[in-house]
């Protein structure tokens, strides 16, 4: 009996080291041992004893949180003066700090300025307590509205989901400890209308699932019209609040195959008719029922999978593929897909293998389309590190080599040229300007691998290679090992690393005002080999391209080479202000030289307020961009001044971050956001529409953009 | 009112000395009188005060009044008293009586302890010896009668005389004893320097054993009990707990620490999981100087540890006691544990597990055999002047006059004298006014229109919940007719709402008042302010959280106790602050008015329930013998009782009239949190902190039923106006509802049961829930039933 109940009684006192802490800073400096035991002895167990009587003061005020004004209730019983200054409800403020083996909380106390009190304005003072009723039950139903919870708790949902047969209902799924043994089973008979039904017999052979009934009330009914039609609307803002409804209310379980329903139809018959917008309507729907706390999909999953991969990998999305911006699509589904396998792979249903081993058929296979390929590699690479590891990275070389046949190669046929058109297009913020084009990089080369090679590489393979191999990134090495795509990755990892190294001394990357073109970019171009950035030492520049930076007519600068690694501005001269034109293209986060970024990009005073915006340089005109060293570009910012800003269209006037539809998400614009999001944590999808953007339209409006 | 005062004064005399009640018969002799000891020896440091304050309130404290209480106030109460006196109650008596004398002249007290003496009868040797236990029978059973007879001779004398001289001691004896970090003993010698009761108390652990035998003796004596037969096997478990905590305060107190920790961690693990609070207590307890304080440890001591085992087992653990001369167990089993020998089978498990977990064992069987008046009380003829607007409305339809009568005798069915139900003047009661009966008729005209509840139609909740109350809400209550809620909570205040669209209105100004006719007829009108009126009124007045809270019948009034020590008593016309009661010196965990007005109950942290009337500042009674805090206090709905749950795990039901402890229910697992009276006064239902709900049948002081289902503290307990449906709200933000018929209807209340008090509990919780309602992340603090039996529940929305 006793036995396995085992009480766990630790026997805890504080340390005499404390005791003698204590003594010091009431200036006593010796004391002695044996001392410290006593007082250590004594001390705990007064201490815990005042703990007991504070849970008292807990329990009698229906509370489940000891607060520190217990603690002072207690001391009061105890006629001990209590502690003054530890008032705050929800905050103790005891601080935790470790190291040297050495465990430690302590009361931070900071200094603070009395003006600064004083000159900030008044909280607003807290609402007052007031009194809402509302229907907990009636006649023994409890109907579904906001005050009341979820009429099935997820936990409830799961255990539904993966055990029927224990599945229970609502408030009895959690027994107490001391509910009797054997009635585990029983207790599916619940409330409401089941509430009649015979229970089971015990030991019954066979115990069938209840059959669930999704009913729809009129109010639910009509909200699920409501709801569906405003996703797939055309009003943007019904739909995003039509979205946020999804995802936060919590009673939409009996409403949740109606839903999957529709989103596996509409995905059904949207990619027959290549209906870009409504698929990404759809997906939003799917991010944000799976954003939602109240939900467990798991049943549901089987409905939503195969849509979500037909967003992945499907050939053709939209009807311009060669225009519409199905990359984007393809890149938030394949974050959707990624999420589904964290939330519900299991050992049983193995979601995550069988996603895994459809992605990488259908990018083995030599004949898959390049839209698929895509697709694919955006999937895998989703699925985290060791999937990269794993999968993509042996599989570079030859990815890269099947690029560059089919770029090199003279017959293209459609769908390849549509993928080198669409990576083409992205990369000629870099190419472009070029007057002479340098001698075929492998980035040029790539053509679509490229536009591979950039995804995973910049988001996905780098970080993991800059994890998996020791620092000193040799280009030659890299090549070796992975063919053409070799340089670039190891500029990526040597970039990755500098991220490293710059989000850990957390320098704000992501605001940069630069107004002066000439001194940004002299400093740019600063970073010489030297000891300050061995870093870029260790790159063969010889190997490397010559960094192709490119400025504007009359700011040019020689192209200089210089390690790849480097920060880029690159300026770009558009035909309507040839003189004034002052748009920059800023690649920040420059590898392996943290202190050669940060510096001129602190240094620099602008003169002038630039509006700084990111944009995906592909939209902009072919002559504004400027290539960029193999790898180098992280992240791009196109400063311009305002009086050209406005009329120049293009690149000022695009504000979303994301590649507009007209253009394919280049893999500069995607690792742009990236780079700019990665320290918020990877939970942002990487779509677009960020509010960063000025909120203007992106041009092709008609195009949606998945929103995060 | 006047008679009425006068009567209460009367009781008021009757109660209040604190050391004293002891003196009065057994019931209060090995409940409130031992515990009384308990209260005034553990009470937190320098706690004493509190007790002793009280009696120095009172104005006397000195015995002769007491006894004077029993003859005069309770010639209805008198005839239990005097049939239980005898055995059990004597020693207590006696040794409550010599500690008294003791103490006394350690304070100087010449005066008073010769009086006491006198009175007594008391032989000098008899108080300076230390009381052989073996004697106490005889002289205890002579100081009874001899009480009593002088009692009876000279019953108006007494209070007259000593009042002066015992007050002044009772004075002197407040200061001295708060003074002393201590307070004064109970039993044995009083040393004024070292904390005199708790050295006494902890003598009796002096005796030496070889401090390294105590493992054997105890894996002896479990290896003994594992080996036994299966029937014995479970009754002798019990000895296993009440062993393992006295053995191990021996060691501690003979300093053998390394010994008693060892002991401690060897053995802990074999106690049932519900004892796991007071380990944990006990664990870290390793210093004999912890113990001086320490309120759990002296509990165990001062209170005898109640088991209760078959003669069969009993012989059997003799027998082998005796064989292996295990002296060291015997003398504990002797001198701490009192067994209860009851003659037939042994216990099973489960039958021992249903009982045990209090703080002190199981209640003693006699404990519970005292005759309980558990009937309602003859409502009081109101002629129902058939409601004027209604009976037009109804006199339309043509039909229902005829109802009416009949309705009305249905009502009279209940004026039948209920053969259970107390005499009607066993506790004077206010008389009714004119406003109560307006009520009570309205009451009755909303019966008619009650839902009848039952598992087919189980009721609509309404739920209350306090938005932006920041984790404070700590007490809800609710009025009779559902138009008031009130809400303690943790930043002191009483906020009062109206939740119908009747707005509080308060008095005018005395500036205001002055204007006005009073001679006109809508007087009673005019004096309202409407221009402050509003929903919600706030009540300012207390130094600490809110703990309870509670309205009167006739909504006129609001109790409210808090941790600052005091219950205060609130005008709802006014919205001010009429009296603080102050008595309980430490944080006030309950307060309840009485159903007919006028009195209130209030219990707290410092282990005793006292019973007030609206009129006096101070006490009538204090019902003494709870272990631990009281939690929770209710009265009957005849208002002739009073049940309190404890945090020792055990409810008590008091006597109003002679405040006799009458019923101890033990069962539960963890502190009581809330009780509740069916409405028919027969049952009680209680809740604690493991979640469970017990059901009692107060008659047979039987556990009747136990409802499993929360999972956290039960917060809040009612019945339905009928009693149909019993509601339980819980920290686990669920409401159920249970089938409270159903739970009582197939009564084990056969002689046996009842004889032996061996019950065997169904297991249908799961047939008997009716409904599970889970809120938002709200604990639910209140239930209430409307009139029309619509459920009115009340918490506040605490987000994680």
């Amino acid at each position: 009996m006793a036995e396995e109940k085992k009480l766990k009684l630790s026997n805890t006192v504080l340390p005499s080291e404390s005791m003698k802490v204590v003594a010091e800073s009431m200036g006593i400096a010796q004391i002695q041992e044996e001392t410290c035991q006593l007082l250590t002895d004594e001390v705990s167990y007064r201490i815990k004893e005042i703990a007991q009587d504070a849970l008292k003061f807990m329990h009698m005020g229906k509370r489940q949180k000891l607060t520190t004004s217990d603690i002072d209730y207690a001391l009061k019983l105890k006629n001990v003066e209590p502690l003054y200054g530890f008032h705050a409800q929800e905050f103790i403020p005891f601080r935790f700090a470790s190291g040297g083996g050495r465990e430690l909380y302590f009361y931070e106390e900071k200094e603070v300025d009395l003006s600064d009190i004083i000159n900030t304005p008044l909280p607003r003072v807290p609402l007052d307590v007031c009194l809402k009723a509302h229907w907990l039950s009636i006649e023994g139903c409890q109907p579904a509205i906001p005050e009341n919870p979820p009429p099935a708790p997820k936990e409830q949902q799961k255990a539904e989901a993966t055990e029927p047969l224990k599945s229970a209902k609502p408030g009895q799924e959690e027994d107490g400890p001391l509910k009797g043994k054997g009635q585990g089973a029983t207790a599916a008979d619940g409330k409401g209308k089941e509430k009649k039904a015979p229970p089971l017999l015990e030991g019954a052979p066979l115990r069938l699932k209840p059959r669930s009934i999704h009913e729809l009330s009129v109010e639910q009914q009509l909200y699920y019209k409501e709801i569906t039609e405003a996703c797939v609307g055309s009003c943007e803002a019904k739909r995003a609040e039509a979205l946020q409804s999804i995802a936060t209310d919590p009673g939409l379980y009996q409403m949740l195959p109606r839903f999957s329903t529709f989103i596996s139809e509409g995905v059904r018959v949207n990619v027959v008719q290549n209906n870009l917008a409504l698929l990404i309507y759809l997906m939003r729907m799917v991010k944000a029922l799976m954003d939602n706390p109240t939900l467990y999909l798991e049943k549901y999953v089987h409905e939503l999978i195969p849509a979500v991969m037909t967003c992945i990998v499907s050939r053709q999305l939209c009807l311009r593929p060669d225009v519409d911006n199905h990359w984007a699509l393809r890149d938030f589904a394949a974050r959707l897909v990624a999420q589904i396998c964290k939330h519900f792979s299991t050992t049983t249903n193995n979601i995550q293998s069988r996603i895994t081993k459809t992605f990488t058929k259908s990018w083995v296979d030599e004949k898959t389309p390049w839209t698929t390929r895509y697709g694919s590699i955006a999937g895998l690479a989703e699925l985290g590190h060791d999937v990269i590891k794993t999968l993509i990275l042996p599989r570079l070389q030859q990815e890269g080599e099947r690029i560059r046949s089919v770029l090199d190669g003279p017959v293209l046929s459609n769908i390849d040229r549509i993928g080198a058109d669409h990576v083409q297009s992205l990369l000629l913020v870099t190419e472009a300007p070029v007057p002479a084009p340098a001698p075929p990089t492998p980035r040029e080369t790539a053509g679509p691998s490229l536009y591979l090679a950039f995804f995973c590489l910049q988001k996905h393979c780098a970080p993991v290679l800059a994890k998996l191999r020791p620092p000193p990134d040799n280009q030659d090495a890299y090549r070796a090992e992975f063919g053409s795509l070799g340089p670039l990755l190891c500029s990526h990892v040597v970039k990755a690393r500098a991220q490293a190294a710059l989000q850990a001394q957390q320098v704000n990357r992501t605001t940069l005002t630069i107004t002066q073109p000439r001194p940004t970019l002299t400093l740019s171009q600063a970073p010489q080999p030297g000891p300050r950035t061995p870093g870029l030492l260790k790159v063969p520049g010889s190997i490397a391209l010559p960094v192709q930076t490119l400025v504007s007519a009359r700011a040019a600068a020689p192209p200089q080479p210089s390690p790849p690694p480097t920060k880029f501005i690159v300026m770009s001269s558009s035909s309507s202000a040839p003189s004034t034109q002052q748009v920059l293209s800023l690649s920040t986060s420059a590898p392996g030289s943290g202190s050669t970024t940060t510096s001129p990009v602190t240094t620099t005073v602008p003169s002038v307020q630039p509006i700084v915006k990111l944009v995906s340089t592909a939209t902009t005109a072919p002559p504004s961009t400027a290539p960029s060293g193999p790898g180098s570009v992280q992240k791009y910012i196109v400063v311009s001044l305002p009086p050209t800003g406005e009329g120049k269209g293009g690149p000022v006037s695009h504000p979303s971050p994301v590649p507009p539809p007209a253009s394919s998400p280049s893999p500069l614009s995607s690792s742009a956001l990236c780079g700019g999001k990665q320290e918020a944590g990877d939970s942002p999808p990487p779509a677009p529409g960020t509010p960063k953007a000025n909120g203007s339209q992106p041009p092709n409006s008609g195009s949606p953009q998945p929103a995060s | 009112m006047a008679a009425l005062a006068e009567e209460q004064t009367e009781v008021a005399v009757k109660l209040e000395p604190e050391g004293p009640p002891t003196l009065l018969p057994p019931q209060a002799g090995d409940g409130a009188g031992e515990g009384s000891g308990g209260t005034t020896n553990n009470g937190p440091n320098g706690g004493g005060g509190n007790v002793a304050a009280s009696s120095s309130t009172g104005g006397d404290g000195g015995t002769p009044k007491l006894t004077v209480a029993v003859s005069t106030a309770a010639p209805a109460g008198a005839a239990p008293v005097p049939a239980a006196a005898p055995e059990a109650g004597a020693p207590h008596d006696r040794q409550t009586l010599l500690a008294v004398l003791q103490f006394l002249r350690q304070s100087n007290l010449r005066e008073a302890e010769e009086a006491l003496r006198r009175e007594a009868r008391l032989l000098e040797e008899a108080v300076a010896g230390s009381g052989a236990p073996g004697e106490v029978d005889s002289v205890g059973a002579e100081v009874a009668s001899a009480l009593l007879s002088r009692v009876t001779a000279s019953a108006p004398g007494p209070a007259a005389p000593d009042p002066p001289g015992t007050g002044a001691s009772g004075v002197t004896a407040v200061s001295g004893s708060a003074s002393g970090p201590a307070a004064p003993g109970k039993v044995g010698s009083v040393a004024v320097e070292d904390q005199p009761d708790v050295s006494a108390v902890l003598s009796a652990y002096s005796q030496q054993g070889d401090p390294t035998m105590y493992e054997e003796y105890y894996s002896g004596l479990k290896h003994f009990i594992e080996c036994s037969l299966d029937c014995h096997r479970a009754e002798l478990s019990q000895l296993f707990y009440p062993l393992f905590v006295h053995m191990y305060l021996e060691l501690v107190y003979n300093q053998h620490e390394n010994e008693a920790k060892s002991f401690f961690e060897k053995f802990h693990g074999d106690q049932e999981c519900y004892y796991q609070d007071d380990l944990r207590v006990l664990s870290s307890l390793t210093k004999k100087e912890h113990m001086k304080g320490n309120e759990t440890m002296l509990d165990f001591r001062t209170s005898k540890f109640v088991l209760r085992i078959s003669r069969d087992s009993y012989q059997l653990l003799k027998r082998h006691l005796q064989e292996k001369q295990n002296n060291q167990i015997w003398n504990i089993v002797q001198e701490h544990l009192y067994i209860d020998i009851f003659d037939g089978m042994p216990r099973s498990k489960q039958q021992i597990d249903a009982m045990v977990g209090s703080l002190a064992g199981e209640a003693k069987r006699e404990a519970n055999k005292s005759k309980v008046f558990f009937g309602l009380l003859k409502e009081p003829e109101i002629e129902v002047p058939l409601d004027d607007e209604d009976e037009e409305g109804e006199n339309e339809e043509g039909k229902p006059k005829k109802k009416k009568p009949k309705k009305d005798s249905i009502g009279s069915k209940s004026k039948k004298q209920d053969p259970n139900a107390p005499p009607q003047n066993r506790i004077p009661l206010p008389e009714l006014k004119d406003s109560d009966k307006l009520d009570k008729i309205m009451n009755m005209k909303e019966t008619t229109k009650r839902v009848r509840l039952g598992p087919d139609c189980l009721p609509s909740i309404c739920f209350y919940t306090f938005l932006n109350a920041y984790q404070g809400l700590t007490a809800v209550d609710v009025t009779d007719d559902s138009s008031l809620i009130a809400g303690g909570f943790a930043d002191s205040t009483v906020r009062v709402w109206s939740v119908t669209p009747k707005k509080l209105r308060s008095v005018k100004q005395a500036s205001d008042l002055s204007l006005i006719d009073k001679e006109s007829d809508d007087v009673l009108e005019r004096i309202m302010d409407e221009k402050t009126a509003s929903e919600l009124k706030i009540l300012y007045g207390h130094s600490g959280p809110v703990y309870g809270a509670s309205f009167s019948p006739d909504r006129n009034y609001l109790l409210s106790s808090s941790e600052d020590g005091t219950v205060r008593l609130w005008s709802l016309q006014t919205f001010t602050c009429l009296v603080g009661y102050k008595g309980h010196n430490y944080p006030v965990w309950d307060t309840q008015f009485s159903p007919y007005g006028y009195y209130f109950v209030s219990g707290g942290h410092d282990r005793v329930a006292r019973l007030w009337a609206t009129d006096h500042y101070q006490p009538l009674r204090i019902f003494a013998g709870h272990l631990a805090d009281v939690n929770c206090t209710r009265f009957h709905p005849n208002s002739n009782y009073v049940a309190t749950g404890s945090a020792d795990r055990t409810v008590r039901l008091w006597d109003v009239l002679n405040g006799n402890c009458v019923r101890i229910f033990t069962g539960h697992k963890g502190p009581i949190h809330s009780l509740t009276f069916s409405p028919n006064g027969r049952f009680l239902a209680t809740g604690a902190t493991d979640g469970r709900v017990l059901l009692w049948d107060i008659g047979h002081g039987l556990m009747v039923g136990e409802l499993k289902g929360h999972t956290d503290t039960v917060c809040s307990l009612r019945f339905s106006r009928d009693g149909e449906i019993l509601a339980s709200g819980s920290m686990d933000n669920t409401v159920r509802l249970w089938d409270a018929i159903k739970a009582f209807e197939d009564l084990e209340t056969d002689d046996f049961t009842t004889a032996t008090g061996h019950i065997n509990l169904p297991e249908n919780s799961q047939e008997l829930l009716l409904g599970t309602y889970m809120t938002k992340s709200t604990p639910v603090v209140h239930l209430h039933f409307t009139r029309r039996n619509l459920v009115l529940a009340a918490g506040a929305y605490s987000p994680q």
